[in-house]
């Protein structure tokens, strides 16, 4: 199905294709999207959604199964508490990306604003993962409790993660490719060299993840990695008193 | 460190009367209670939770507090001298639980309702109708109708409504502060008497799927259990911004509390501290947080009503109308005597301000505004007693809510200790024994037994204000009056003093 967003409210477009997705229809093409919010928001079925423009805040919301791609730039709160699926974003992105993330996919060419993964969690078999090609902004994995999230810097840019890097961490791993300075890090992380486990784990996303953009693998990878995981799962443990 | 602090309470066991049943020892989840030879008591371990005399078949146990007196001083109170004793012996923040036990003045207590004499004939309220019933949602400013008188149907579109039987609901607790049979209680005599129960943050056990029609479901900053279909498997949606036990802190479920079934709902690993932050970090204004009701509506095809949970601040007014003008149905305000599972005990007693002058003030602003039927207001923090509720619907809520109350019909002993995970009563604790104890049937039993009794009251006072249906009295205010208030008071609640005619 091919809608053309020019001028549309999100409202009509967007009950547009729910409508169609109850009906049984796979594929959808958005054209002329300019800042339509909500798209995909709480589908529950994989269906595959092409976004040609930009689309609004909150695309992916709540959302449990769908592919999105996105020709364009994202704006902020892609994948607000998504259980599943995967949004692929060829450009940048702004704030709180990823918030409360649960399971699924956001791949994203381009740098990355604030407070991405913010809370982000798993739970069993759900790992939600996060791969940034670009640079983040302060609060990288601010409260993370779970998942994968890798910022690759590829453009060159600095600073390569903006200041409190997983201030309030208590699950979860971040990779992030190059060198973090001390004084970025907030005080609940601690930062590891990787493992063999860690370089196959990240290989398997990585492949799949420069397919997508065109990167060159080895290139990637030939990048030194910094591991950061929390110092306790508790951080906040010993404050109180009874 | 060893501690100076002295027991609170002293257990005394009429020896000549105990049979040595050990019932009491069973009973006692605080460790306060042992038996060598003859029943022994730590008395240092006791928090009053009346466990152990509630089920002494001898009636041998009494506690009382413990008689040590300190030096007079106003000032220096026995409580804050003991919490400096704590705080020196720990560095710690003082964790408590349930709602502000301090003498705030409690001003539902200093309002007065009216009632038919001569002029205006009372209602028997055994004899004739008597309409409790209540919809919650956004109301139309107007109703426009279509087809001729013969056929008449409406033409306005409503906004999603939720009926309610009575216009009391319960207060969101979430799954992790109180137990699965707390929770389960609560939903059926939710389904049972035609009114809500709300899961708090923690998300919903898969048990209480069949009542997913009566329940509310919120979605707070740790968005615990939070899916599409959570959201669209409920009554209506709230977002959690405050509480008004615990006014702009987050929540904190320490991970010896999250077991198998607990990780499961919340969707975290087993063991791992459920922090809930203290603002949603997507929520930096009215803008975003009207960004979030309409992810939840899309999310929802706009079938269920969005309400937003606030603790009542210095500001509550502005900030409902903010609210209500972000696209939220309902707007719940939360008193600054709320209950909690924890929270530091500096907030719970020092932070926000009381529901009845932050109902008042919400009320005057929404009318003012002429936006008052774009949402409902739900109260909460500290209704007690079904007087509360007629006095909350006259000042201009449209339901109230309740959480101790709710606990305490289920046995609670209000002994503030939620937090330690040692509730005797089967309510705010995740040890499979001890949750044990509270029959699920029981206490949905007891809280029906609650609400058919208060709903029974409210009818009285209906008829005895002439009025056949909750409805005429809502926002109602002439029908209260003021006794012992100051006129700034007086005129916040928007009432006159007692003695004042019309
Ligand atoms: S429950 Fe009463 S009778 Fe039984 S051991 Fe305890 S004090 Fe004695
Ligand atoms: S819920 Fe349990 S622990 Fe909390 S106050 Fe009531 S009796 Fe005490």
């Amino acid at each position: 199905m091919r809608i053309d967003a020019k001028g549309m409210h999100y409202r009509p477009m967007n009950k547009m294709i729910r409508d169609a997705v109850a009906s049984g229809q796979k594929e959808f093409e958005l054209d002329n999207i300019g800042g339509q919010r909500y798209i995909g928001a709480g589908l529950n079925e994989n269906v595959k959604i092409t976004i040609n423009g930009t689309p609004g805040n909150d695309l992916g919301a709540f959302m449990n199964g769908p592919k999105i791609i996105v020709n364009a730039n994202g704006q902020d709160g892609l994948a607000n508490t998504m259980n599943a699926g995967e949004i692929i974003v060829h450009g940048n992105v702004g704030d709180i990306i990823g918030y409360g993330m649960r399971g699924g996919k956001l791949y994203i060419k381009g740098d990355v604003g604030y407070r991405v993964g913010i809370h982000m969690k798993e739970y069993k078999k759900q790992v939600p993962i996060i791969i940034a090609g670009g640079t983040a902004g302060d609060f990288f994995g601010e409260y993370m409790a779970g998942g994968i999230m890798i910022l690759l810097g590829m453009n060159g840019k600095s600073p390569l993660v903006g200041d409190y890097v997983g201030t309030g961490m208590h699950g979860g791993v971040m990779y992030i490719r190059g060198k973090v300075d001390p004084y970025h890090l907030g005080k609940e992380v601690n930062c590891l060299e990787l493992s063999e486990e860690d370089t196959k784990l990240i290989s398997g996303y990585l492949k799949e993840y420069c397919e997508y953009f065109g990167f060159d693998f080895n290139e990637v990878m030939s990048g030194k990695f910094t591991k950061l995981v929390p110092l306790s799962l508790r951080p906040y443990g010993n404050m109180y008193v009874y | 460190m060893e501690s100076q602090l002295p027991a609170e309470f002293i257990v005394n066991i009429d020896h000549e009367r105990c049979r040595r049943c050990k019932r009491c020892v069973i009973n006692c989840s605080f460790s306060a209670i042992e038996f060598k030879d003859k029943v022994t008591i730590n008395n240092r371990q006791c928090v009053a939770c009346h466990r152990c005399a509630t089920f002494c078949p001898e009636s041998a146990i009494t506690i009382t507090q413990n008689p040590l007196d300190y030096k007079d001083g106003y000032n220096w109170s026995p409580e804050i001298r003991k919490n400096i004793l704590k705080q020196a012996e720990s560095g710690g923040i003082i964790l408590t639980g349930m709602g502000n036990p301090k003498p705030y003045p409690i001003y539902w207590d200093h309002m007065l309702i009216d009632a038919c004499q001569v002029t205006n004939p009372s209602i028997d309220p055994l004899r004739e109708p008597m309409e409790l019933r209540t919809y919650l949602g956004a109301k139309p400013e107007s109703l426009e109708f279509e087809g001729d008188i013969n056929n008449i149907s409406l033409k306005t579109e409503l906004a999603p409504q939720v009926k309610l039987d009575i216009p009391v609901v319960f207060a969101a607790m979430s799954y992790g502060a109180i137990s699965l049979n707390a929770h389960k209680a609560l939903a059926m005599a939710a389904k049972r008497m035609g009114t809500l129960m709300n899961t708090g943050e923690g998300g919903l056990h898969e048990d209480l799927a069949g009542y997913t029609d009566r329940i509310i479901v919120q979605v707070a900053s740790g968005r615990f259990g939070v899916t599409s279909k959570y959201l669209n498997n409920s009554a209506l949606v709230e977002i959690k911004i405050g509480q008004g036990a615990k006014p702009g802190i987050g929540g904190h479920l320490p991970g010896e509390k999250v077991g198998e079934d607990i990780s499961k709902t919340r969707m975290i690993p087993v063991g791992t501290d459920a922090l809930s932050p203290a603002p949603h970090h997507d929520i930096y204004s009215i803008e975003d947080l009207s960004q979030l009701i309409y992810a939840i509506k899309e999310t929802t095809d706009y079938k269920k009503p969005v309400s937003v949970k606030i603790a009542a601040v210095h500001n509550v007014a502005a900030i409902a109308s903010g609210i209500v003008r972000a696209g939220a149905d309902i707007v719940m305000i939360d008193g600054f005597r709320g209950g909690t599972g924890a929270a530091p005990m500096i907030i719970r007693d020092h932070v926000g301000i009381p529901i009845e002058l932050a109902l008042a003030a919400v009320d005057d602003r929404l009318r003012q505004e002429g936006i008052r039927n774009r949402a409902s207001i739900l109260v909460g923090g500290s209704i007690r007693q079904s007087a509360d509720v007629v006095k909350a619907i006259a000042l201009g809520a449209d339901a109230c809510v309740i959480g101790t109350a709710s606990l305490i019909a289920m046995g609670c002993r209000v002994c503030q200790k939620c937090y330690t995970g040692n509730c005797a009563w089967g309510i705010a604790t995740q040890k499979p024994e001890l949750v044990r104890r509270l029959n699920p049937e029981v206490g949905a039993d007891r809280l029906c037994n609650l609400l058919t009794a208060w709903g029974h009251e409210i009818q009285e006072v209906l008829g005895s204000l002439g009025i056949n249906a909750i409805e005429s009295l809502r926002g109602s205010r002439e029908r209260l009056r003021g006794v012992g208030l100051s006129q700034e008071t007086l005129d916040i609640l928007g009432i006159k003093h007692a003695g004042i005619g019309q």
